[in-house]
């Protein structure tokens, strides 16, 4: 498969992780056996990590959970900068997104529990407590609007109509 | 004594021109499947994408600005330049944004003017089928001759120099095209547009290429046919903002051509329409702006579902050829023994899938049917395997 399939393919099932690959095959053009491979392949190389469902939880009630977004300053240490410090936060189980940022804080991470408490409790006994952390600012997530490119409570109906020229 | 109104003998009320027209064969397949609620639609001619944001925001901004008085006649000049620069860097061909460029309301009042500024009655069109529905009526209306020359799966439906000198008469003036091609998906290249230019200069005839699906074009380059050695002169360019930039309802379209034609279309344009809609006008000059990577992304999906409709086509024992551009599947029903009409009828009925019966795209078009694939992965899935058991069921 050419380099550039190869990025469709990926394209492709980031939008859908649930397309079979005798329906990818065809849109790819390519043998079913071809595109199973470089799943596979794609798959060991941790190229695609998982496969995942857009969930928007709030429409299960008894389910639905707290998420905060807390900007963290830290300490970068010699030699390995950000990575050990980010490596220790993301272990934690209630840490859903952890990235590394430009501008006035270092970290964004991305806390889920199942009430404000919970993330409250984790934020100042789990991760202000690290030596290397200077300072956080918790927001909480109010409402999701959009995520991973999904729309939330969008209304899909196709406005065309049945037959035109 | 007067005579009551009631005696006078009603005087006809329609033109023999309109009555000379027969409505689209497609209204008879919107009737019916209008009225069936589950039904999966391939019968669409339009994109599935809806316009994208930053075009819809231009826009709206023109509304705050206060944007809502008449533009120029031939349409804004910066958009008029835009087009002329995307002309430019897109396929490689020259026009005066000043003189060779008019904004029209959809590309369908291009083709329109286009006919009625160079066609006299008597005159005769020829017509590349199958093709658009309107060009066939267009020319009934400027009291000229349509005549239908066949492409079909044999040339992959594409017009060839024979089919077409065979056509040609003294009356002949003018060679309709539309490639990539509304129904069959089939794209020209270079060298085979080449042979309709040699036949164009041979016998002194213009061209209405309809170049609306050119950025639908899945495994090559789009060629402008006024790109063509000798062509820019004869060359009437139709295109507009519908189907590459998903904005049909906006009804904006454009022509170029060369500049007594095109100044005459606009003679034509002024008094009937007077310009195309100002805020229409500002979404396109958006799309031309910024709009390249949407396209990018849409025809790259088209391309996926397009590869996936011909398979599967295929796989359920209707013939298709790999249509090069624009989102239609033009397989043939021939396996089932049905006629295209009886196929569109039974299909809708039996299964609920919509697709539209190749004959109303003229001669050409018989036999086969027109599947658009611009709808949803998962529409297509289930109308592809409606299909399979269909034709299962009916095969011959």
């Amino acid at each position: 498969m050419t380099k550039d399939k190869e990025v469709e393919l990926i394209r492709i099932l980031e939008h859908n992780g649930r397309i079979e690959s005798d329906v990818l095959a065809k849109m790819l053009d390519e043998s079913e056996e071809d595109v199973k491979k470089t799943i596979q392949k794609l798959e060991d190389d941790h190229v695609i990590l998982s496969y995942a469902a857009v969930v928007d939880w709030s429409k299960i009630q008894s389910e639905e959970s707290i998420a905060a977004m807390i900007d963290v300053k830290v300490t970068p240490q010699r030699d390995v900068g950000f990575d050990e410090v980010a490596a220790r936060i993301q272990r934690f189980p209630e840490v859903s997104a952890l990235y590394l940022m430009s501008g006035t804080y270092d970290l964004s991470v991305v806390v889920e529990g199942q009430t404000m408490a919970g993330v409250a409790s984790f934020v100042s006994n789990k991760l202000s407590t690290l030596e290397t952390v200077l300072s956080t600012t918790t927001h909480f997530r109010m409402k999701k609007y959009k995520h991973d490119g999904v729309v939330f409570n969008q209304d899909e109906k196709d406005r065309r109509m049945v037959v035109s020229p | 004594m007067s005579q009551s109104p009631l005696q006078v003998s009603r005087k006809k009320r329609l033109s023999r021109t309109a009555s000379s027209i027969e409505p689209s064969g497609i209204r008879r397949f919107f009737d019916l499947a209008s009225t069936m609620d589950d039904c999966i639609s391939l019968g669409v001619g339009e994109p599935d994408f809806v316009t994208p944001w930053n075009v819809r925001e231009a826009c709206m901004t023109s509304l705050e600005q206060g944007y809502t008085s008449y533009t120029a006649n031939a349409g804004m000049i910066e958009l008029r330049s835009a087009i002329a620069r995307y002309m430019l860097d897109r396929f490689q061909v020259t026009y005066d944004p000043d003189q060779e460029v008019l904004v029209t309301v959809g590309a369908s009042e291009a083709i329109d003017l286009a006919v009625r500024a160079t066609i006299d009655p008597g005159d005769e069109v020829l017509i590349a089928t199958p093709s658009f529905v309107s060009y066939q009526p267009l020319v009934t209306l400027a009291g000229a001759e349509p005549i239908p020359v066949v492409t079909d799966a044999d040339t992959k439906f594409k017009i060839t120099k024979e089919r077409l000198e065979a056509a040609i008469t003294d009356r002949s003036r003018a060679i309709m095209l539309s490639f990539p091609n509304n129904p069959t998906g089939a794209v020209m290249n270079q060298e085979e547009l080449q042979a309709v230019a040699d036949v164009a200069e041979a016998y002194d005839l213009l061209v209405f290429s309809d170049e609306i699906y050119a950025e639908l074009n899945y495994d090559a380059t789009h060629t402008a046919f006024s790109a063509l050695e000798k062509m820019h002169d004869r060359t009437v360019l139709i295109s507009g903002f519908s189907k590459a930039f998903a904005m049909t309802g906006w009804r904006l379209g454009f022509v170029c051509a060369p500049a007594d034609i095109t100044q005459a279309m606009l003679k034509i344009h002024q008094y009937s329409l007077m310009c195309a809609p100002t805020q229409a006008q500002h979404g396109a000059l958006e799309a031309l702006q910024n709009g390249q990577d949407t396209v990018t992304k849409m025809v790259s999906s088209y391309r996926a579902r397009r590869n996936y409709t011909v398979h599967a086509l295929n796989e359920a024992g209707l013939t298709c050829h790999l249509p090069g551009g624009s989102f239609y599947a033009f397989p043939s029903v021939e396996a089932t023994g049905m006629d295209d009409e009886t196929f569109a009828e039974k299909l809708l009925i039996e299964e609920k899938v919509a697709v539209v019966p190749g004959s109303v795209f003229g001669e050409g078009g018989v036999g086969h049917v027109r599947c658009s694939y611009a709808t949803s992965m998962d529409a297509l899935q289930t109308a592809m395997g409606r299909l399979d058991t269909f034709v299962n069921r009916h095969k011959k």
